[in-house]
């Protein structure tokens, strides 16, 4: 579904994404861990097409993706940001954020389609009316889930969906995003620091550091124990010992 | 009873449509509005100026262009409140009907520089590189010029009379307008929500029309309303040195101008048009810092 194959980008004459390489499976859902700034973010806006400065292969589903994106791409591939008080419009209610999609795409049945998009991710339709700013973080997270599936895409991208939120608060979202991929067959790309999110969603996995990913593995080779690359045992280490503090 | 329902209706932290949700943030800002007292006087004073001028030719007690040579430069009376100026011109009914040329000059001013401003603030902010930099530098020259300097050479140019001198003026005050809405473009343009927006596939203009104008909007109207006095001063001075509205028209700055040879001996000819000067331009200072503390885009 998902083919990247030596990815590189560039901010001026650092470059921050070096050869990355990796495929995920229709259906699949792959996670990419790594320190801040270790250039994980940036692959996925490059994906998404958000930047549109890189260099390599970007595929979904067989196509090559072109650096400036079509409107009907944007229909097969969705993003869903970290900051939710940060990636929904302030002085928007939650309709018109829902509605832009299907505006730019003159999609029709716009009233149905934002009712069921509400529902699909379990906010009550009371919200719909609402601004951002009268919502909690989870709700505000869900808007965003919600204005990502709107476009019935294939593939969605996760950009630290839950780093912003309270750890309860995470789990809901967690077992949203599980439940969603399996009832509509959705391929994910999972960003994260944190290697128990990463392991709760992403049966394969990479590593990045300074720009490479330096290791691929399965999230049970990980369990486990079998690491390879020093790095990755590193943040295992932390994983852990942050979880059970001794 | 009509009252309090809407209230109820606007303030429902559920609404049920698109307008009454509109409707909801309206009623907030305008009860936040309400409970700062200087923005209200400084409504209140600009309303009444805007109504007085109005109903004009309905309230003035005598026609702005009446001359009465036998009853030149009297006192305030009974008669005229105000006093008569040089030709006899009762100077109530001039400031009425003045207040139509001095208000009407400076809300096409405003009109004309405000979208101006936000047009060429937003496509430099948002497109940035080349047509960011000759957006601005086109800004820049229009900058370093002194306004009301620039406003005579336009006048000059063109010919002297209220629809050069609004020009003149739109023509001087609109590169504020563009840099404020260029900063705030730039702020915008790197959120999180402008890149999902992005990701709708919608072409630039639609976002920044439909998604950054409006929130470059509040901040632009703060400062319109803080700039209308200088507006009004920039119109009557053109007004005080012949540029502006001319001769019978009784345009404040321009009472003020025929008034100054007699400043010292007949007071009430210059202070009056001076005064309704003062006045609205103050309303307006109040009436813009109310909005500022209200429509602040950094706050709630």
């Amino acid at each position: 579904m998902i083919k990247v194959d030596q990815l590189r980008i560039s901010f001026g004459t650092h470059e921050v994404v070096r050869g990355v390489s990796f495929d995920v499976a229709k259906g699949g859902s792959f996670g990419i861990v790594g320190e801040s700034g270790s250039g994980k973010s940036t692959v996925l806006r490059a994906m998404a097409g958000l930047n549109e400065d890189w260099s390599g292969r970007i595929a979904f589903d067989g196509t090559d993706a072109p650096l400036k994106r079509p409107p009907a791409f944007f229909r097969q591939v969705q993003m869903v940001f970290q900051d939710p008080f940060g990636s929904l419009h302030p002085r928007q209610t939650i309709d018109r954020i829902l509605s832009e999609l299907l505006l730019v795409h003159k999609l029709p049945d716009v009233e149905k389609r934002i009712k069921q998009a509400l529902s699909d991710v379990a906010l009550p339709q009371t919200v719909r009316f609402r601004y951002p700013h009268q919502l909690s973080g989870g709700q505000r997270q869900r808007v965003a889930i919600a204005r990502a599936l709107i476009a019935e895409p294939q593939v969605l991208l996760l950009d630290e969906p839950t780093s912003a939120l309270d750890v309860s608060v995470q789990a809901e979202i967690l077992n949203l995003l599980a439940d969603l991929r399996q009832a509509r067959n959705l391929t994910y790309v999972l960003v994260s620091h944190n290697l128990a999110v990463i392991a709760h969603l992403c049966p394969q996995l990479g590593v990045m550091l300074n720009g490479e990913m330096v290791e691929q593995l399965s999230a049970d080779d990980l369990r486990a124990g079998r690491t390879k690359h020093a790095h990755t045992s590193a943040l295992r280490t932390l994983s852990i010992d942050l979880e059970e503090p001794a | 009873m009509i009252q309090t329902s809407f209230r109820n209706w606007a303030l429902d932290e559920t609404p049920a449509s698109r307008s009454q949700a509109n409707w909801g943030r309206r009623y907030r800002i305008w009860l936040s509005l309400k409970s700062n007292p200087l923005a209200m006087i400084g409504l209140g004073i600009i309303l009444l100026f805007a109504l007085l001028s109005l109903l004009a030719p309905l309230i003035a007690p005598y026609d702005p262009s009446l001359q009465n040579l036998g009853n030149r430069l009297a006192r305030p009376s009974a008669v005229h409140w105000f006093g008569t100026d040089e030709l006899g011109r009762d100077i109530l009914s001039r400031i009425l009907f003045g207040g139509r040329v001095t208000l009407g000059m400076v809300v096409s001013v405003v009109a004309v520089v405000a979208p101006i401003g936000l047009a060429v603030g937003c496509v430099a902010g948002y497109m940035g590189g080349v047509v960011d930099s000759v957006l601005m530098r086109i800004t820049d020259v229009f900058l370093a010029f002194p306004r009301l300097i620039l406003a005579l050479a336009f006048v000059a140019a063109l010919k002297p009379g209220v629809e050069s001198a609004i020009l003149a003026i739109a023509l001087t005050a609109w590169p504020p307008y563009a840099r404020l809405a260029r900063a705030e473009t730039m702020t915008i343009r790197n959120t999180d929500y402008v890149a999902a927006y992005r990701l709708t596939g919608a072409s630039r203009w639609r976002i920044m029309l439909r998604h950054i104008a409006p929130l470059c909007v509040p901040s632009l109207i703060v400062r319109t309303t803080l700039d209308m006095s200088s507006i009004i001063i920039t119109a009557a001075s053109l007004g005080f040195l012949g540029m502006g509205a001319q001769a019978p028209s009784p345009e404040w700055g321009a009472m003020i101008a025929t008034a100054k040879r007699f400043i010292f001996e007949q007071w009430w000819v210059a202070t009056i048009p001076g005064m309704a000067i003062f006045m609205v331009s103050l309303a307006f200072n109040f009436l813009g810092d109310g909005l500022r503390d209200v429509l602040d885009p950094k706050q709630n």
